[in-house]
């Protein structure tokens, strides 16, 4: 196995944790950790898989980039609603999760 | 690659718009807002007298073409939805800024015009995509406003759908984002043109379709993945709502019909189309049939939309694996559902908007006596109803007819049957509401009266999808330049 | 040339214009109101009228337009159509006068006269569709503008009768459209033609094709209340009398009636219809309606729910005339479709009188309206021996040429049907009639009105008479040209008789 290719796995790996802990949790906080770890994995997959056999590549490093960007903002988002939401309701679950 | 090219600018003048609209003071963001429309009418006309003369264009943005560049592709299909974005969009800005002017600012309510235009800079960017990162981008970028959009009003209502939302979309994302990496690793292109041929029918590409499939359809709140929709639609703004429920779920389902087309049949195969299908029609049953339990007005119109999204997944079905002639009536008709309701819809939640402001009141129950004192209101949501009931003479009418006639040429009459079911129960919950405003109960005159402005953008956009019935035939034969059913160009 | 390509059109536009002002105008402008409606009606007959003249002279009008590929919408002035549409717009321009002086001073006018001239424009749409396509846009066009009507006066039992219209009647337009489209699939747009496009194809499918027939007579059978599906018809008389008499006399169970007769003549054609064996199972049901529906109207004892049953009973007759394979039974059919029509709204607009003037609703309650309201009775005992079918009345016209259609078919159980019925008639006209003229009265009119009035106000009056007459005149004159009974020879002349 290629490192390229492990790293795909391990990707695998956390993308598969990642949605575990997304879908088993209730509290949001770690609901948008989950999201991160899957987040991270399918970026490691996106590059280790593209660079398998095939050497470097600067396409998937550039995606890859943007992703980080956009997963940055999105958790941004979801923190700033998080805190929001629990100032205005003490809960830091969704209604129907309490 | 000229700066002349209009094409760049559908999204440079929203984005623009938006950074301007957010630099300025809060009281000039709405007249700022209604001097950059017809900026974007501008744009649009120019970009559409560019088809119509040259036919398709291509632009690689900056002179840097695919893999590296980011590449712009302006067929029938992409101006179309540009064209529609734009109209809607426009009446939807008229009704939110007469609101404004009736009401003045309050707090994040503020926020609402910058979010406006990077809401359009993002749709526009995803019409006009042609490399599946780049519409992961666009997604991205259309989610994230859509919910901000949502929480816009902060109540604890408001950020609960907002979060739901969220995490529906982001997990969306996530999971096309996996089959982007999928199909990049297999075939080493991201341009839609070449998955057909690149990506061949390996099982990595089916896995990457299932994935991209699945988060497209979480984010078009297709049935059975539905539940975040209601809320987030039910309990914004009304010019939002309006904006979500016409053009921003039809975002990731255009994404997904792009999708199929490119890809090989036996990638996109008849039994994974059959499952959309029949994932559809249980959107139209339970959608329809949610709708009508509804107590609340908004979140009538809210699961109406979801029954409405079925309509447009029998497209899968319809086209995959059948003759040209039925897959071409499924094409036009599915076109014509997207446009027809993007447009009854809008005009359906802007005159929901307007008679709950007249009511004071979200509850259905409460509408007695209104057809007295707002007539134009009710008018415009029974206009809009009879385009989401599909009878004649409306463009939901005509869309319907096209899927019938694609059913029955196709021979699949199963899909026959939802249709005629999924009218009927629309026919249930429309005069639902239309039954509950007939009432003379006690003598109500205490309605609160929107502005004209308000009525008549509701009934703009309740007409024009009336109108799209009896003049589909054009708007059909420019969505069909550039497309796999393309009849002479 | 060119405004021949447009009039049917024209036609068309004119009440749907006229609903269009209608809505945009405030509430308190009675007198604008009235005059626009009034002008608009005077208009349309103009027009229907003039291509009529046209039509009998080989005049082609005709609006086509492409919808879509492959599917047209087409207005057009046949004989056939120009009957419907001339008997719309005459009734219209009546109703019109009538509504006026019944809605004085009733709210919500805007939203009633509104809808109302969108109904009429219906009407007449379904009177000119040159295909199944534009018929059927008009017929469902028809559906959402009544609904406002039945339920106009938002009480809850209107609500529950609007809710059973809609539910029959948006049931039975899915079923059409299911028809329709299937059709449409096998032969492609589908012109009235008489059966030119189905007659061509292959037997292999005429199965399909008879499935198809089933399934447009049903949808059409709900509004022209065939016998298990008429329920919603006398639970829709909670609706203001000018809606009854426009719902019963014209616009919806004419538009079903008039639908049958566009499938059976137009779609299938008549000859094909027969050797498919479409045409007696049509008659029996018809037949059966027509029993039945007297038999109910026996034990009615409100008078407008007793009219309805009869409208049950007496639309069927046109649907028998076209079930009957002959030119004379298809006359009587035809002919039918304009005498109920007079015949019909004369009822029910003297029941409104009645109900408007002396509070009166239910039959025994009528005992010696005769004298209070000498007029309106005369035109009540018109129209009732009319529907009998006493010579030389309209309806004795109508059962004569079926009768005699029934044995050039060869279908003689149909006379005595036709017997049977008109003893029912009869049965419920007979005693009704009695009372009003022979009775003395026995108390004070529940809610009387009008004092000042010998008989009743003359805005309700005057059309009452109006159709009276024309319905006498439509007997007694049957034999003049323009009368109801030479435009059906006409229509069967131009149309069946190559």
């Amino acid at each position: 196995m290629s490192s390229a290719l492990f790293y795909a796995w391990v990707g695998v790996v956390l993308c598969g944790l990642g949605l575990f802990g997304f879908i088993l949790h209730r509290h949001l906080m770690r609901r948008l950790l989950a999201f991160n770890i899957m987040g991270s994995g399918s970026f490691m997959i996106l590059v280790g898989l593209a660079q398998d056999g095939r050497g470097a590549d600067p396409v998937p490093q550039a995606l890859v980039l943007t992703g980080i960007v956009v997963a940055v903002a999105s958790t941004a988002l979801a923190l700033v609603i998080l805190r929001r939401w629990y100032r205005v309701s003490g809960e830091s679950r969704l209604p129907e999760d309490v | 690659m000229s700066v002349a090219l209009p094409l760049p600018w559908l999204i440079v003048v929203p984005l623009g718009g938006a950074m301007a609209s957010f630099l300025v003071p809060e009281r000039w963001r709405v007249r700022l807002g209604l001097a950059v429309l017809p900026v974007m009418w501008l744009v649009t006309l120019a970009v559409l007298g560019d088809l119509a003369a040259h036919g398709v264009q291509v632009h690689a943005l900056g002179g840097w073409s695919a893999p590296l560049g980011i590449t712009l592709l302006a067929d029938g299909l992409a101006l179309g939805m540009v064209a529609l974005t734009t109209l809607v969009f426009s009446l939807c800005a008229v009704h939110a800024a007469s609101h404004a002017a009736e009401k003045g600012h309050n707090g994040e309510i503020g926020f609402l015009w910058p979010l406006l235009w990077f809401l359009v800079a993002a749709l526009n960017s995803i019409w006009l995509s042609a490399d599946i990162f780049n519409l992961y981008v666009g997604l991205e970028l259309l989610g994230l406003t859509a919910v901000g959009l949502v929480a816009l009003t902060g109540s604890a209502e408001a950020l609960a759908a907002a979060m739901r939302y969220l995490l529906a979309a982001l997990l969306g994302s996530l999971c096309y984002l996996l089959g982007v990496a999928l199909l990049y690793a297999a075939g080493g292109s991201l341009a839609l043109g070449d998955l057909g041929t690149i990506a061949g029918s390996g099982a990595t590409a089916r896995v990457a379709l299932a994935l991209m499939t699945l988060g497209l359809i979480l984010k078009t709140a297709l049935f059975p993945l539905h539940a975040w929709l209601p809320p987030a639609h039910g309990g914004a703004l009304a010019p939002v709502s309006a904006l979500l429920s016409a053009l921003v779920v039809k975002a990731s389902l255009y994404i997904l019909i792009r999708l199929w087309l490119a890809l090989d049949p036996d990638v996109a195969t008849a039994a994974a189309a059959n499952l959309l299908g029949a994932l559809g029609a249980g959107a139209v049953l339970w959608g329809g049939w949610m709708a009508w339990r509804q107590t609340k007005l908004k979140y009538l119109v809210a699961y109406s939309t979801v029954a409405q999204i079925g309509y447009l997944f029998l497209f899968f079905p319809l086209v995959t694996g059948t003759s040209t002639i039925a897959g071409g009536l499924a094409w036009d008709g599915t076109l014509l559902m997207l446009i027809s309701h993007a447009l009854a819809k809008a005009g359906m939640f802007l005159a929901a908007g307007n008679l709950v402001l007249a009511m004071g009141s979200p509850l259905i129950a409460d509408l007695s006596g209104i057809s007295r004192f707002r007539p134009l209101s009710l008018f415009s949501f029974g206009l809009a109803g009879v385009s989401l009931m599909g009878l004649p003479p409306s463009g939901g009418f005509t869309a319907k007819w096209l899927l019938l006639q694609s059913a029955l040429h196709s021979g699949q009459w199963w899909w026959v049957v939802v249709l005629i079911v999924g009218g009927l129960l629309s026919a249930a919950y429309v005069f639902k509401v239309l039954r509950h405003s007939f009432v003379e109960g006690p003598k109500r005159d205490h309605f609160n009266s929107p502005p004209m402005a308000m009525e008549l953008a509701a009934l703009a956009l309740a007409a024009a999808g009336m109108g799209v019935g009896l003049a589909a035939q054009s708007p059909l034969t420019w969505m069909r330049i550039g497309s796999p059913f393309g009849v002479g160009g | 040339m060119a405004l021949n390509t447009w009039l049917p059109l024209i036609v068309v536009a004119t009440s749907l214009f006229a609903a269009l002002g209608i809505f945009l105008l405030r509430e308190e402008r009675h007198t604008l109101r009235s005059a626009f409606n009034l002008s608009a009606a005077a208009i349309k007959l103009g027009l229907v009228i003039w291509m009529a003249i046209g039509v009998l002279d080989q005049v082609r009008y005709e609006t086509r337009y492409t919808l879509i590929d492959g599917v047209s919408f087409i207005l057009r002035a046949d004989p056939l159509g120009i009957m419907f549409a001339g008997l719309s717009s005459v009734l219209w321009l009546f109703t019109t006068i009538y509504a006026i002086g019944y809605l004085e001073n009733a709210p919500n006018r805007s939203r009633f006269f509104g809808f109302f001239s969108l109904c009429v424009a219906s009407t007449v749409g379904i009177a000119l569709a040159g295909n199944l396509f534009t018929f059927f846009l008009f017929y469902e066009l028809l559906t959402l503008s009544t609904y406002p009507l039945v339920v106009h006066r938002g009480t809850a039992k209107s609500l529950r009768a609007g809710k059973i219209y809609l539910a029959y009647t948006l049931g039975g337009g899915a079923v059409l459209l299911l028809g329709v489209a299937a059709l449409h699939t096998l032969v492609g747009d589908v012109e009235f033609s008489a059966g030119a496009g189905l007659r061509v194809l292959d037997p292999a499918l005429h199965p399909m094709l008879v499935v198809i027939f089933v399934m447009l007579i049903m949808g059409l059978g709900v509004k022209a209340a065939l016998l298990p599906l008429h329920g919603w018809l006398p639970t829709a008389m909670v609706a203001p009398a000018p809606v009854s008499a426009l719902l019963h006399a014209v616009a919806v169970v004419k538009a079903g009636a008039f639908g049958i007769v566009r499938v059976v003549y137009d779609v299938f054609g008549i000859e094909f219809a027969w050797q498919l064996g479409l045409l007696a199972p049509l008659a029996v049901l018809a037949s059966a309606t027509i029993l039945y529906g007297s038999l109910r109207a026996l034990a009615q004892t409100d008078l407008k729910r007793r009219l309805a049953y009869s409208t049950v009973s007496q639309v069927s007759y046109i649907v028998l005339g076209t079930a009957l394979f002959g030119p004379v039974g298809t006359v009587g059919g035809l002919v039918h479709l304009l005498h109920q029509g007079l015949m019909k709204i004369t009822l029910f607009f003297c029941a409104g009188n009645y109900a408007e003037t002396l509070g009166v609703h239910r039959i025994d309650e009528l005992d010696g309206a005769g004298r209070r309201m000498p007029a309106t009775s005369v035109a009540f005992t018109l129209g009732a021996f009319g529907m009998i079918g006493v010579p030389p009345l309209a309806g004795f016209v109508t059962k004569w040429y079926l009768g005699i259609g029934a044995l050039q078919a060869g279908m003689e159980w149909v006379v005595a049907v036709l017997v049977l019925s008109s003893v029912l008639n009869a049965a419920y006209f007979l005693p009704v009639l009695h009372r009003i003229w022979f009775r003395p009265q026995r108390a004070p009119w529940p809610d009387e009105h009008f004092h000042a009035h010998r008989d009743t106000h003359p805005w309700l009056l005057l059309p009452t008479l109006a159709t009276a007459a024309m319905s006498l005149a439509a007997g007694v004159l049957a034999g003049m040209p323009f009368s109801p009974l030479y435009w059906a020879e006409v229509v069967v002349h131009q149309s069946y008789l190559p």
